[in-house]
């Protein structure tokens, strides 16, 4: 009987020859982490090694027998003999993690107007005017800039309406919606509608209308009342409070899961990380986005007043994430919506809609922005680019194809300088797999789309958030993981909490 | 637990060894040809067996009776040593000359399986079903004639071995013969999946997608510990090969994961690994060791306290089931698992697993519990067993 063979143990499966082979790997060294490596895989797993066995690891001599071997063979960093299984999975993961190149331009930036009731001193774009005909979007534009949208191959596209503040044209934005839904009975497309608006001329037509199109809706509300209206002051003031009503309007007319909101942080904001937090949890909201001021027209002018360099917002970050951890420890689930998207490159081998930090980058191959003026730019901050006198991000006008947009110079200039992983600085950068390429912010801060990494603000921001992010993880609180998983996740963990010490 | 065995008395000669057993009602309602079928008669009820001979019936059932009765126009079984065992919707088959009745298929049984073969590729530490290198292929006629007699209702069937793989092409006519007499049934095939790294035996299978679970052990995030346990070089990378190349073909797969002193060390990896891997899968299950087979001879090699690694494999499961993949806990009792992972806890799937300890008497979880396997011993017996008080339950 079969039975009475031995049994063979465990060694015998391991290779015969001694040697392994690494795959591509990036390493770093974590403030606040002794005595350990990270390193970093192409595909974005990483592991956590003692100095010892990163150095054994790394000069071929990790011995077969030890957990660290195991550890890094498991996630693909060493293979052994035939390496055509580890690669195909492999290549699985990196297909995966780059799937979002597969459709081309998903999201569809709709500038349907410039004009402003406000006059937000960071603002990069909108004007204050009563002349409709110079700052709105033409219905003729906004026809043949449907019918460019329609000769993108996404099956999925995302409908974006952006000023100034949109509503002030809404007759446009109505005309845009209904004539994409009547094309889109013999398209087939699945559309989403998106709007950042004040919110302030939200109200009953308008209500009905962002309902019966399911609007995902997304307003700026700056933190408390003092901060918000010294941030974005407008004639009769009472911005925050007209938010707040705006914000009432829109739950009860289309829910609660329908509206988000973001902050944009000036130089005052900084000093208040607590107090915009509990602004966004006494207002129900699950999630702040905490941004700082980019780096484009009005901004830049006020720069010296309101600006300041990442080594300032850093400090800021990391208070305000140990706060929501704080506040997530005792129960109140609110997140930080941009670690959500860092944590999700991080801990899922799956990409996020999010189009701002991708490589390649998002702008052009993930968005297109269609300017009232007819213009069609790579993305938010390309017009922005060219408000501020640069038209290199101008791919073309709403009457040109699609293929010829996608072979414009703009675009050719963004492939060349878009790729992370091919960008000096970034190639060899551990948190590479996590990160993107920004040329269009390198070229509004430097000039240049490929961007000097050691002074570049982009990259300081980045590594920065990166290492505050490695250190959580590196030292894994199980309350800390079980909030980052949710974040991921979008979903509350259903593990019990205090199960978690047993 | 109702036996699949027992003894009958048969007279008259049977026409063919695989009968469904159905009452004179269901009988005369012709969903089964009349001579597959044969007709269950209780003790009392008075029929005329000449005319059900002439309905072309091929044999009358009365289990309790001694013989047959001067009148009988049909084939007769009775006298059977255990009465129970065969009941109107099943299949059995009659062995003639030892008067052997075995049942097939058991209507309302909460899983049934077809057995396909003996032999298998790998030799697993713990398999509870050591293979045997016999040619079996009469099963496979075996059940060609049983897959058209079974319930056109049944929700689910499992195929097991051995590794059904190795049947050829005969896997692809089994998986058509079930598409064609059940077509509402889904079913749910063990394989090690090392023979789909041939990406022709994948293509063999495409009937599959849409009705059709793989369930695919993999023990370890790396080849020498999965290599290991499964007692064959090379067969974490071909495995892998064959879960990605179903996987691309559209099918549905579940991970299996057995829970023993060999695939603890890496178990928590393994759940990442899967997570990074294999996101795709729709079920991640974790078993306890079954007390059988190769898993007595290797015990010592084996044996590790499901107390021990309760709060592992509690955050072995979460870590799946939190990230979006469905993940089960199957065969161990929920008082020897923390409390954490008693939500992902089932009930054994299978009829002749749950059954439960003397200490057990008067637990108040045990409709929740799955209980052991029939096998099991003091060897085999975790010191965490209890009874849960009606308060603690209650909790």
């Amino acid at each position: 009987m079969a039975g009475r063979l031995p049994f063979a143990p465990l060694a015998d499966f391991r290779p015969k020859e001694p040697g392994y082979q690494p795959m591509p790997f990036r390493f770093a060294r974590i403030p606040g982490v002794d005595g350990k490596v990270l390193v970093t895989s192409e595909v974005g797993e990483f592991e956590f090694l003692d100095e010892t066995d990163f150095r054994a690891f790394a000069s071929g001599t990790l011995s077969p027998a030890t957990d660290a071997y195991a550890d890094l063979q498991g996630k693909h960093f060493l293979v052994e003999g035939d390496p055509s299984t580890p690669l195909r999975m492999v290549t699985a993961k990196y297909r995966t993690r780059k799937s979002f190149l597969k459709g081309g331009p998903a999201l569809h930036v709709f500038v349907v107007t410039l004009r402003c009731d406000h006059s937000c001193r960071y603002c990069q774009v909108s004007r204050q005017t009563a002349d409709q005909a110079r700052f709105d979007m033409s219905a003729e534009t906004a026809a043949a800039a449907i019918d460019l949208m329609f000769q993108t191959p996404s099956p999925s596209l995302t409908v974006e309406f952006q000023g100034g503040e949109p509503l002030l044209a809404f007759p446009r934005i109505r005309q845009i919606v209904e004539a994409i839904e009547e094309r889109n009975r013999v398209d087939g497309r699945a559309i989403t509608y998106s709007m950042t608006s004040t919110l302030h001329q939200a109200d009953g037509e308008v209500l009905e209308f962002l309902r019966r199109h399911d609007f995902q809706l997304s307003t700026s509300l700056d933190g408390p009342e003092t901060l918000h209206d010294a941030n974005r002051p407008r004639p009769g003031r009472a911005s925050h409070r007209r938010t707040l009503e705006g914000i009432g309007r829109v739950r009860a007319a289309l829910g609660e899961r329908s509206l988000s909101a973001l902050t944009t942080l000036t130089r005052e904001s900084l000093k208040h990380p607590e107090a915009i937090v509990d602004e966004y949890v006494r207002l129900g909201f699950p999630s702040v986005f905490l941004r700082p001021l980019s780096p484009f027209g009005f901004a830049a002018k006020a720069a010296q007043r309101i600006g300041y360099g990442m080594e300032e917002f850093l400090p800021f970050y990391a208070r305000a994430l140990a706060y929501i951890l704080e506040l997530n420890r005792k129960g109140v689930a609110i997140q930080e919506a941009y670690t959500g998207f860092l944590l999700s490159h991080i801990l899922t081998p799956f990409p996020t809609g999010y189009v701002d930090l991708r490589s390649p980058t998002g702008a052009g191959l993930g968005a297109r922005v269609y300017n009232y003026d007819g213009g069609v730019y790579a993305s938010d901050e390309g017009r922005m680019l060219a408000e501020m006198g640069d038209h290199s991000l101008r791919l073309g006008t709403v009457h040109d194809s699609h293929a010829d947009l996608m072979q414009s110079e703009g675009m050719q200039l963004l492939l060349a300088t878009g790729v992370a992983e091919a960008l000096p600085g970034c190639s060899d950068c551990a948190f590479l797999p996590y990160c993107g390429a920004d040329p269009v912010f390198n070229m509004a801060r430097e000039g240049d789309p490929v961007g000097h990494r050691p002074t570049n603000a982009h990259c300081v921001k980045h590594t920065g958030l990166f290492r505050i992010l490695f250190r959580y993880l590196a030292e894994a609180d199980p309350h800390v993981m079980r909030t980052f998983t949710s974040w991921v996740t979008q979903r509350p963990v259903q593990r019990l909490p205090d199960a978690e010490a047993a | 637990m109702l036996p699949l065995h027992t003894r009958a008395v048969i007279s008259g000669a049977l026409s063919r060894p695989l009968l469904k057993v159905l009452d004179l009602a269901e009988a005369l309602r012709g969903d089964v040809p009349h001579e597959q079928v044969a007709v269950h008669l209780d003790d009392g009820i008075d029929v005329d067996t000449g005319v059900l001979r002439d309905l072309g019936f091929a044999a009358v059932m009365r289990p309790s009776a001694t013989g047959m009765r001067p009148d009988d126009a049909l084939p007769v079984i009775c006298g059977l040593s255990n009465i129970d065992v065969v009941n109107p919707g099943d299949v059995i088959r009659v062995r003639h000359d030892s008067g052997q009745l075995s049942v097939l298929y058991r209507r309302g049984a909460n899983a049934n399986s077809l057995f396909l073969t003996e032999q298998c590729n790998s030799r697993c530490l713990m398999c509870s079903q050591p293979p045997r290198d016999e040619d079996d292929l009469w099963r496979v006629r075996e059940l060609l004639e049983l897959i058209p007699l079974i319930d056109r209702d049944l929700p689910q069937l499992g195929f097991t071995g051995g590794e059904p793989t190795l049947l050829g092409p005969l896997l692809p006519e089994l998986i058509r013969a079930c598409k064609a007499a059940l077509p509402r049934t889904g079913l749910h095939i063990l394989t090690n999946g090392r023979n789909f790294a041939d990406t022709a035996m994948a293509d063999s299978v495409h009937e599959a997608v849409g009705c059709t679970t793989w369930a695919i052990p993999l023990y370890a995030d790396v080849p020498s510990r999965h290599d290991h346990v499964v007692q064959a070089a090379g067969a974490f990378d071909a495995t892998d090969n064959g879960i990605y190349n179903l996987a691309e073909r559209g099918h549905a797969i579940e991970i299996r994961f057995v829970v023993h002193a060999q695939t603890l060390p890496r178990m928590q990896r393994f759940a990442e690994f899967i997570w990074r891997n294999m996101p795709f899968v729709s079920h991640v299950a974790f078993m306890g060791l079954e007390p059988m087979g190769f898993a007595k001879v290797n015990r010592d090699l084996l044996w590790v306290d499901p107390v021990d690694y309760g709060p592992a494999l509690a955050d072995a499961v979460w870590h799946l089931q939190d990230r979006g993949i469905t993940t089960s806990i199957y065969n161990v009792p929920l008082c020897v698992l923390p409390e954490a992972a008693w939500p992902l806890a089932r009930q054994s799937i299978s009829d002749w697993k749950n059954i439960y300890d003397p200490a057990c008497e008067g637990c108040s979880m045990r409709p929740r519990c799955c209980g052991f396997f029939a096998s099991h011993g003091p060897a085999w017996r975790s010191r965490g067993i209890r009874a849960f008080r009606f308060e603690e339950a209650a909790e």
